[in-house]
């Protein structure tokens, strides 16, 4: 990816960036959390695989970052349910 | 050793590299004998003998520990330790056994023979394997010298709230045991990114991942698992550490704290930990049952896949061990469904094993032994297993003997009757010499009839109410009949003296070995797998030539093929094999060149965690040293170059490893 | 950082998967770390609410401001990229350039969450006033720390490099001191949406 390229993404970050802290003046109302949490994962997976590069390198290193993000995530979530966290 | 040189007449010239042209801030060791060349080698094989080395001697402090607390239980009223002693014995005990001994002797054999099965020289960072080992080394004398310094930790080995506040241990013992596993954890963290760097990348041409020797496979998981569940021990480390050294209050419950998120954390990590102890005796007799049943394994692919759904589903048990812990009935019930699913992986694995043994040309060396022991034992510990994950029923069991019974067959009899049928048949392979037979007979039956006599009659003690970690008990209490605490408990104790004397003719059998041992012949067992096609003990470049792997079992392929009527014929011997490498051996290698760095860094934690406890300022000397370790490695190529050896390397031909 | 390659090319050449050592290395332990931060986070979350006699998260949260040190994180990761791909074509003034450029914004960051601890803390939000505070302190602490490490990472290979002492790759090793700034990077946008926009 070019230089330019690169600028392009963090243009685009830095916007999505610029909505997040939008959502904390306007109100939302049920739109809030989810809005927030696509926009938090949208700027993850953008990171990851443009800066990190990991669209392009070997399935390999997708696979063990992702199972070890996908661990935390279901691991942790179960171990927040049992305290009743989500209700 | 830096480099290996070899002649057209196919004789080793040793030569190192000269210490003047090292890029490091330190001159380079170049020692290649003596005490220098094992403190700062990076060799996998010389780091697998010390990994197992110190192993073992955890394994007798953590077995002598065991003795007293059974020498205590024996009568009523036990006088030998006072109830705190008690505390600390049991906790160390335990800690002392799972992350002491099991797991440092699996990552021992791990390290030595990876390298060997997939056909490589080294591992992948052999700076960062020596740095694993020092530090598991070091963080566990730390843990052990809270015992001269005001006792040892007295929780528990899961160190539950609130008994690890400072309320209820005001010592320093559960502090040094916080730092020291942190210590160990890193140790396996660093060894986990390597071994499956290693694994993945460092196989020989042809090597794909369903050719390669089930230990290995298995050693794969583990790591796998060592790489995911230790992150989350050091989480429940830190903030247990800063609670007792920085007056936080994460596990208080007058505070408002919930002592229920240590036991998640401590459980996510400690499930997987117990595969994490199993797995690997599970590679190592795979190996094994083959071998002296002159078949190949059964169903190598399901033993494959079931070790990975073990790895895999074990993330989703942890709280069957909080089910007396008011978790509510919907967590309780998920738990119990996924506790006994994860049964059927291990069922197949039992299956197979029987499958392998069926029909084959049985060869009961001790080796042999101690792999069908495993097949039994673990199974009844697999059993009493599945009888926990009834919620009901376990919540009656919970903390009593019951569960020391259960956890004690599938570890003493799964992991550490599998780690000792690898001594056996791999003895040979590092050592040069075959342990005495015949004392391996006495060690096992020993082994096995003092392990029943130990922790059989433990189901009994359990179901009948004796609690889990009481010091005394009273004859008022004892009851009557076949029943009664009395007798078992003294038939426990005197079974663990028979227990002792099992592992002491081990020990025996070591030094009888060493001192006139019989020279083991290059292919002892007629083994199946590659780290059998170099000689004993391996060259430090293990092999002269990479061998082209097209077979699971690749050392059989080459020596027996099909004849006309199907049968497997020996048309090679392992000589002839080994021959056919030498005759390729490449010319010129370069191994990894010792380092000052991996012990110098790994000399720093311990350091960092006095100063923890004591004295800040002590902890930021220990930080500059680390510090300091990361500059003078960051600069030091990991293999010396060319020129840096003496007589210099020509480029050409050179096989460069690691 | 090491590298075990002896030549710039032999990294990844020798390996049965034709991939990098080191770059599967890394990879390993950012996987690993997931489950470090979603063990803070986690810890974070159930403990948000119990702040005692202490302030609330919405208090003392001031969003303007960690908004501003969230956009110079992000753009540390911009100049990081810049900086990996003039190593890889080989243009060193530039690498240095936006190596050094990613470790002052690195450094700004750092500084801010210095600012923003002293203020809490002249706020009556010390380390030990509530569950709040301490699980919170322990999770952003733990990622300046490794801000810090990135850091003295960065400045430390300028250093190095313009001593030409880099063993191995010169460009992997930027590289892969990228990857670990990238994850410090992206586990800061989970927690600026988790704890901070997200209020509990």
């Amino acid at each position: 990816m070019s230089n330019a390229g690169y600028v392009r993404i963090a243009a685009i970050l830095a916007a999505i960036t610029a909505l997040e802290v939008a959502t904390y003046y306007v109100d939302l109302g049920a739109l809030f959390l989810p809005s927030l949490l696509i926009m938090m994962a949208v700027k993850f997976y953008i990171v990851v695989s443009f800066f990190m590069h990991l669209r392009y390198e070997s399935k390999m290193f997708s696979w063990v970052f992702y199972t070890g993000l996908f661990l935390a995530i279901v691991v942790y979530g179960i171990f927040l349910a049992t305290f009743h966290f989500f209700s | 050793m830096a480099i290996i040189e070899r002649s057209i007449t196919s004789t080793e010239v040793f030569s190192v590299a000269t210490p003047s042209s090292s890029l490091g801030a330190l001159k380079r060791p170049v020692a290649t004998t003596g005490w220098k060349s094992w403190l700062f080698t990076v060799d996998h094989k010389k780091l697998g003998i010390m990994y197992s080395a110190a192993a073992l001697f955890f394994f007798i402090v953590g077995g002598l520990e065991a003795v007293l607390i059974r020498l205590q239980l024996a009568a009523p009223n036990g006088k030998i330790l006072n109830a705190d002693l008690y505390n600390q014995m049991f906790t160390m005990h335990a800690t002392t056994m799972v992350f002491l001994f099991v797991m440092p002797m699996a990552a021992g054999l791990a390290n030595y023979f990876i390298p060997l099965q997939i056909g490589a020289r080294d591992v992948a960072f052999p700076r960062i394997n020596a740095f694993s080992f020092w530090a598991f080394l070091f963080g566990g004398l730390f843990l052990n010298l809270s015992w001269f310094l005001g006792g040892a930790a007295d929780g528990g080995w899961f160190m539950y709230a609130p008994n690890s506040g400072p309320v209820f241990s005001p010592s320093h013992g559960i502090d040094f045991w916080v730092l020291g596993l942190q210590i160990t954890g890193i140790a396996s963290l660093a060894g986990a990114v390597n071994l499956i760097t290693t694994v993945l990348n460092m196989r020989a041409p042809g090597m794909k991942l369903m050719r390669m020797p089930i230990f290995t496979w298995m050693q794969l998981v583990v790591q796998f698992l060592l790489l995911f569940a230790v992150p989350v021990i050091t989480v429940a480390l830190f903030l247990l550490s800063f609670q007792r050294n920085f007056g936080a209050t994460f596990f208080d419950v007058s505070a408002g704290a919930d002592p229920l998120l240590w036991q998640h954390l401590f459980w996510i990590f400690g499930h997987p930990e117990v595969y994490i102890l199993i797995l690997p005796s599970f590679g190592v007799i795979s190996e094994v049952l083959p071998v002296f049943s002159r078949k190949p394994l059964f169903g190598y692919p399901f033993v494959v896949f079931s070790g990975a759904a073990i790895g895999f589903v074990g993330w989703g048990v942890w709280a069957h061990h909080m089910f007396a812990s008011g978790l509510g009935p919907v967590s309780v019930a998920v738990f119990s469904i996924s506790t006994m699913a994860i049964a059927v992986p291990t069922g197949v694995k039992i299956v197979n094993w029987t499958m392998t043994l069926w029909g084959g040309k049985l060869e009961f060396t001790a080796a042999m032994k101690f792999a069908v022991g495993l097949i039994v034992l673990f199974t009844i510990g697999g059993l009493s297993g599945v009888t926990h994950s009834v919620a009901p029923s376990d919540t009656q069991q919970t903390d009593t003997y019951y569960i020391v019974a259960h956890f004690h067959y599938v570890l003493f009899g799964g992991a550490v009757f599998g780690l000792f049928s690898g001594f056996y048949y791999w003895w040979p392979k590092v050592f040069g010499k075959l342990l005495n037979e015949k004392l391996g007979t006495w060690n096992f039956w020993l082994m096995v009839i003092g392990m029943n006599m130990t922790f059989g009659p433990m189901h009994i003690l359990g179901l009948q109410g004796q609690p889990r970690r009481m010091y005394q008990w009273t004859e008022a209490r004892a009851g009557e009949g076949l029943f009664n605490f009395g007798f078992w408990n003294m038939f426990a104790s005197i079974g663990s003296i028979v227990l002792s004397i099992g592992i002491l003719l081990f020990l025996i059998n070591i030094v009888i070995t060493a001192r006139n041992g019989k020279v083991a012949p290059l292919d002892p067992w007629d083994a199946r797998s590659l780290e059998w096609m170099t000689s004993n003990p391996p060259k430090e470049h293990n092999f002269d030539s990479i061998p082209t792997i097209s077979h699971l079992d690749e050392f059989f392929h080459r020596k027996y093929q099909e004849d006309a009527s199907g049968q497997m014929v020996k048309v090679k011997t392992a000589e002839q094999v080994m021959k056919e490498l030498e005759d390729n051996a490449d010319a010129h290698i370069h191994m990894p060149s010792p380092s000052y760095w991996p012990i110098f860094l790994a000399a720093g934690l311990p350091v960092i965690s006095f100063g923890v406890i004591y004295s800040i300022p002590i902890a930021i000397i220990g930080g500059v040293i680390v510090l300091f370790g990361c500059y003078g490695w960051s600069i030091e190529p990991s293999t010396a170059p060319d020129d840096d050896f003496d007589p210099p390397a020509t480029t050409k031909d050179v096989v460069h490893v690691g | 950082m090491t590298t075990d390659s002896h030549t710039e090319t032999d990294g990844a050449a020798h390996t049965s998967t034709g991939l990098s050592n080191n770059k599967l290395g890394m990879w390993l332990f950012l996987g690993s770390e997931c489950l470090l931060f979603g063990g803070l986070i986690s810890t974070y979350m159930l403990y948000r609410g119990r702040v005692g006699e202490g302030p609330r998260p919405s208090q003392v949260f001031d969003i303007p401001f960690t908004s501003v040190s969230s956009f110079v994180l992000l753009m540390s990761s911009l100049t990081m990229v810049l900086a990996v791909s003039a190593a890889h074509k080989g243009d060193d003034r530039n690498t240095y350039l936006w190596t050094t450029v990613t470790a002052i914004l690195g450094a700004t960051f750092v500084g801010g969450q210095v600012y923003e601890f002293t203020a809490f803390y002249n706020e009556g939000m010390g380390f030990t006033t509530s569950l709040f505070s301490s699980s919170f302190y322990v999770l952003t602490g733990f990622h300046g720390v490794h801000v810090t490490v990135g850091v003295i990472m960065l400045m430390s290979i300028v250093g190095i490099m313009k001593r030409s002492k880099v063993p191995g790759s010169k460009s992997e090793t930027v590289e892969m001191i990228g990857l670990y700034w990238h994850f410090v990077d992206v586990v800061w946008i989970i927690i600026f949406t988790l704890i901070y926009l997200i209020p509990a």
